[in-house]
């Protein structure tokens, strides 16, 4: 059926007014109508069929009651009238609401030509990055924190007492050698251990912390440190250690093994293992190097390991008894109490895990570098 | 406790392992021998393969110079595998005796002077006075006679030549052999170029020269330990010997010196003349007191098989003083405390026998007797006694020193990795920094506010350190100015002092980002700063930052970027501070001379300078050719941190509506907002909930000058709404006040 020819639906002049003459005109207009509606699919196109039908001067509704009541005869007036009475109600009732479908269709269109590419980029708004230094030695703090240390601190700029003679590192000792140490100018005149420094390790803050409080203890140390090396790839005048201690009196070097091999599967996930070798700091003793199985290869070798399995993390022995002794009088007596230190740099434990290829990137302050790390 | 290979101060030394089996029946192979001994503490870096030899490459540690020898490592593999350390025994002729022993040598401080077991001794061969037995302990010497100067024989040319060293003549690489096998310095004199037929050991005279062996002159001081013949110094003692009296093609007659040099004589020594030899090394880090006459005596027999001649008299021993040590006590009570595991008796011994300790067992007599103490000798020391060890430690063990040396000695050899793993129980409480969660909010505002995390070098020259002095200087240390701290032995120029800001190195930083054409930065940086008071010196912390670029980027977004201006940087300086409790914060423009003088701001809470920030003065911007905008902000947190982090407050959100009145004013230049708020904040009306400046304008329509600017206030009440009449009154009064600071009104 071709829609478009029944929309062309005019009312006819009404020749016939019997019953079965008014019948005919009743079904050929509702037909039209249902056509109409049918038809009509938006919203302009359904107001333009309700002005068709109900437009009051030239509607089709006004159109039956001025073609086929005033004409009609007077015998057939009141059925008639009775028909456009009944064909005004139902074409009222017709037009009286918008179908939601095409309600709902008009929207439809609205909002799609409201339409985004929302493949384009985001706007992001800046969030500012940890440096990767800094939030590595904040994961390695964590560990220990929640393994009942308290964090410590101290200067950056120490006394030679600190720095090495309360660390058991005499006077002219060669082990001072090893650190290159970077001292501040003008201190000729002051008694040696008085003498400024910038520390080498965090291990002054041992001293420290044992000088202000007594055992038991527990404590980890993050801080700068700085020794006389000019910056390069593998070199830096500057970087980070945490140092860790514990002082008790039931502290052993099984203790020392087991909460290192702790810490490092905390931090490095429960398939690290750890093992020891005999090392030398002056001021602890048995001194050990510790290694963990390689965190990339998993033991197998590989570059970063040097194809050994292995990569050497940090250094850590049980408290020398000479350093006990520059605290005594708080508490710690050697022959009553014992304990453990351990130290590690922090840089080469983020250059290893995230592959970083030279250390002086730490400090370049390069945001390309830098926001990489979020 | 980061143990670094330091280039300068290297221990790297090689071993050869077939060497090494010389006196060690090893059954393991080469690879196993140099796992087994990093195990045990005597660290194998490499493993090579050189003309056929395997090669070790060892990094020793500090403390154990012994081992810095073959006969040192195989002394350890003998403890390692619990095998027998073969005796180094050099056959010498028996020499000719001569007669009529003169009376034994005495130096002023009267140490004696002995040859040999002969109590015949004869040291008329060569008198040695040692006139400083604190330098010199022990001196013991050799004369030989017609040896023929020449090329050394194979073995000892090739083992050198692995070892890194280059063949000389036969009676310099015998020395030289010698201590690579033994580990203890000797040095052979031309016997015949030696004057006054004697040696003596003292210390160097005011404006004596000595030309030592690498042909340097050395001025030496009345500090240095010379060994000397009758007239003039020929070696400096440990150090290196004199080039006038060395081993030549032309040599026959020889004096072989093995003496015993104390430390930090030595040491001294070497610093002072900037020399670091291989027997200074050695010396150094404590040398073998007992070993000097076996060392002579090897060294003499080397020199007999490649140089031929003959022994002069008998080996010439002269004791400055003794070094003899007591025994140390070995308790089984401390094995248990320090290592967390029992040891049994019988290991215990084997280990410190193997490695050359003499032990004795002895119950401690005032232990209480117990049930097992009336047993025979136990495989343990005895449960519930405190039994002990006595135990001698050898010569050349001299950083062997106490009971929990002795430990380490048991725990390296019973090996590290056989130690179960515990962990300890803790009785003790968490503390937390008091300044900490201060660090931790500041750094999430920071980052929040969208900059990354710097960290800069520490050092910066003389002259930015002058520069920035200011920026962060406190008015508080009225007991001396401030100054920069000098680094005595600084890596350079450009990192002669202590930063003073953080300022100089945010500022490298945004030029090293500007200069790789990343021109949006915002960096921040929380550190120390450092200072010289007098005497004195401070170190504080402080919290830097720094923008340059885009506040708000250009994108496929929004054609026209943001730049960022000193009101983004007031605006997030303003973020951090409100952090902080205080009861008045004002910003004013007395700025250090590193800022624009028109676009920077101090901020002063409760009465402290906690802040400065704004442009970088543009004259500093050029120095450093940043052709941009650059805005830096300096905190001093340790100033901040007096306040208290902001609590939370909640006020109850009014029900009542809330009344907004604009004023547009046309003021001077002079009149600033801070005076435009102060003025107003005056009236104290209460339910002034806010006033702002909405907009300025600066042009034509005011005329120079001047400045017209809209104000709003917001009044609400937490009781009732507001009536029109007390709203108006209200503004009447901040019309009032306005207008009193020379403001004309233009709408209301
Ligand atoms: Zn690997």
């Amino acid at each position: 059926m071709n829609l478009k020819t029944n929309a062309m639906y005019s009312v006819p002049k009404l020749e016939d007014y019997s019953p079965d003459g008014l019948e005919r005109a009743r079904n050929e207009f509702l037909s039209a109508l249902d056509t109409d509606v049918l038809n009509a699919t938006t919203e302009e196109e359904w107001k333009a069929a309700r002005d068709r039908w109900m437009s009051r001067k030239s509607g089709l509704l006004s159109q039956i009651n001025d073609t086929w009541l005033k004409s009609s005869p007077p015998e057939h007036r009141r059925n008639t009238g009775q028909l456009v009475n009944e064909l005004k109600e139902i074409v009222t009732g017709q037009f009286s609401q918008t179908p939601d479908a095409i309600l709902g269709r008009t929207k439809n269109q609205a909002l799609a030509a409201e339409r985004l590419d929302i493949s384009l980029p985001g706007i992001q708004r800046a969030i500012g990055v940890k440096h990767p230094v800094l939030r590595v030695m904040d994961e390695i703090v964590a560990v220990f924190k929640a393994m009942g240390y308290s964090v410590g601190e101290g200067p950056e700029v120490e006394t030679d007492y600190y720095n090495f003679e309360s660390l058991n590192f005499p006077p002219n000792h060669p082990a001072r050698d090893t650190q290159d140490t970077l001292f501040i100018a003008g201190q000729e005149r002051k008694p040696a251990r008085e003498r400024l420094l910038l520390r080498t390790h965090t291990s002054p803050v041992q001293i420290r912390t044992m000088e202000k409080q007594a055992p038991p203890l527990r404590i980890v140390i993050p801080g700068k440190v700085h020794r006389n090396d000019p910056l390069d790839a593998t070199h830096s005048p500057l970087f980070h250690q945490v140092e860790g201690l514990a002082v008790d009196t039931n502290i052993t070097f099984c203790d020392l093994k087991g909460t290192l091999d702790h810490a490092m599967k905390a931090l490095f996930g429960s398939s690290v293992k750890t093992r020891f070798y005999p090392s030398f700091f002056p001021f602890t003793e048995p001194s050990a190097d510790m290694q963990v199985s390689c965190i990339f290869c998993g033991g197998k070798g590989c570059r970063t390991c040097k194809f050994s399995g292995w990569i050497e993390l940090l250094g850590c022995g049980m408290v020398d008894p000479n350093v006990f002794e520059f605290v005594k009088d708080n508490g710690y007596d050697s022959s009553k109490i014992s304990g453990f230190a351990f130290g590690m740099g922090v840089e080469r434990i983020a250059l290893l895990k995230y592959g970083v290829e030279g250390i002086q990137l730490f400090y370049e302050g390069d945001v390309r570098f830098l926001e990489q790390f979020s | 406790m980061v143990r670094r290979v330091s280039t300068r101060h290297t221990n790297a030394m090689r071993i050869i392992p077939s060497w090494l089996r010389e006196f060690v029946d090893i059954a393991v192979d080469d690879r196993q021998l140099a796992e087994d001994l990093t195990s045990a503490g005597i660290a194998v870096e490499s493993v090579q393969q050189e003309n056929g030899e395997t090669i070790y490459e060892m990094d020793l540690t500090t403390n154990r110079v012994d081992a810095m020898n073959h006969y040192g490592v195989a002394r350890e593999a003998s403890a390692i595998y619990d095998i027998e350390l073969k005796k180094v025994e050099p056959r010498l002729p028996k020499p000719k005796v001569r007669r009529s022993p003169p009376p034994n040598v005495s130096g002023p401080i009267g140490m004696t002077s002995f040859a040999e077991e002969l109590n015949t001794a004869d040291t008329g061969t060569f008198p040695i006075v040692i006139e400083d037995p604190h330098g010199c302990a022990r001196y013991t010497a050799r004369v030989m006679r017609n040896v023929k100067i020449g090329a050394s024989p194979d073995l000892i040319v090739k083992r050198l030549e692995l070892l890194g060293s280059r063949s000389i003549n036969n009676a310099a690489d015998a020395t030289n052999y010698a201590i690579n096998e033994l580990g203890h310095p000797t040095h052979a004199f031309d016997l015949d170029l030696l004057e006054g037929g004697t040696v003596i050991v003292r210390r160097a005279r005011e404006g004596e020269v000595l030309k030592t062996l690498d042909g340097v002159d050395r001025k030496l001081t009345t500090e240095d330990l010379v060994i000397a013949d009758g007239k003039k110094p020929v070696a400096l003692a440990g150090v290196m010997g004199g080039f006038d009296t060395m081993i030549t093609e032309g040599t026959k007659n020889v004096l072989i010196e093995s003496a015993w040099f104390e430390p930090w004589t030595v040491r001294s020594m070497a610093k002072r003349h900037g020399m670091h030899t291989d027997a200074s090394h050695r010396f150094e880090r404590g040398a073998d007191f007992g070993i000097t006459p076996l060392a002579c005596d090897r060294v003499a027999e080397l020199i007999l098989q490649s140089a031929g001649g003959e022994l002069d008299g008998v080996r010439i021993d002269t004791i400055g003083r003794e070094l003899k040590r007591p025994p140390l006590p070995l308790r089984h009570s401390e094995i248990k405390r320090n290592l967390g595991i029992d040891l049994a008796q019988l290991q215990v011994e084997r280990i410190l026998r193997r490695l050359g300790f003499e032990t004795n067992g002895t119950a401690d007599p005032s232990a209480p007797p117990s049930a097992s103490s009336g047993s025979a000798r136990d495989d343990n020391f005895g449960e519930g006694t405190s039994n002990r060890l006595s135990v001698h430690v050898p010569t050349w063990r001299l950083d062997v020193e106490r009971e929990i040396d002795l430990l380490e000695e048991l725990a390296r050899i019973y090996g590290y990795n056989n130690f179960p793993n515990t962990l300890p129980a803790f009785t003790g409480g968490v503390v937390e920094l008091p300044d900490e969660p201060k660090n931790a909010k500041v750094r999430e505002i920071m980052l929040a506010l969208g900059y990354d995390e710097a960290i800069s070098i520490t050092f910066i020259p003389e002259q930015e350190a002058q520069t920035f002095l200011d920026s962060s200087s406190a008015k508080t240390h009225a007991d001396a100015a401030p100054e920069p701290l000098a680094v005595a032995n600084p890596l350079n120029e450009e990192s002669a002092y202590m930063r003073t800001s953080l300022l100089p190195g945010l500022i490298n930083m945004v030029a090293y980002n500007l200069n790789r054409g990343t021109t949006n930065v915002r960096l921040f940086e929380a550190g120390e700063i450092f200072e010289k008071l007098g005497e004195r010196h401070d170190e504080r912390r402080h919290l830097g930052f720094a923008a340059t670029g885009d506040a708000i980027t250009k994108s496929v977004h929004r054609t026209q970027p943001e730049p960022y201006t000193f009101f983004h940087m007031k605006g997030d300086m303003e973020k951090m501070l409100s952090a902080f409790e205080h009861q008045s914060l004002q910003f004013d423009t007395t700025v250090p001379a590193c800022f624009h003088p028109g676009r920077s701001a101090r901020a002063e809470m409760d009465g402290a300078t906690v802040a400065v920030f704004g442009q970088l003065h543009p004259q500093l911007a050029a120095e450093r050719k940043l052709r941009q905008e650059v805005y830096i902000a300096e905190v001093m947190l340790d100033r901040l941190y007096q306040h208290r982090l902001r609590e939370p407050r909640y006020q109850r959100i009014s029900k009542f509506p809330a009344v907004g009145r604009d004023f547009s004013f046309v003021f001077d230049d002079a009149v600033t907002f801070e005076r435009i708020r102060f003025s107003v904040s005056e009236l104290n009306l209460g339910d002034v909930q806010s006033f702002a400046p909405a907009e300025v304008y600066r042009g034509e329509k005011v005329g120079a000058g001047k400045y017209s600017v809209l104000l709003h206030a917001e009044f609400q009440s937490q009781e009732r709404t507001l009536r029109d009449d007390e709203v108006a009154q209200w503004s009447t009064q901040i019309i009032a006040k306005l207008e009193a600071l020379g403001g004309v009104l233009r709408a209301q």
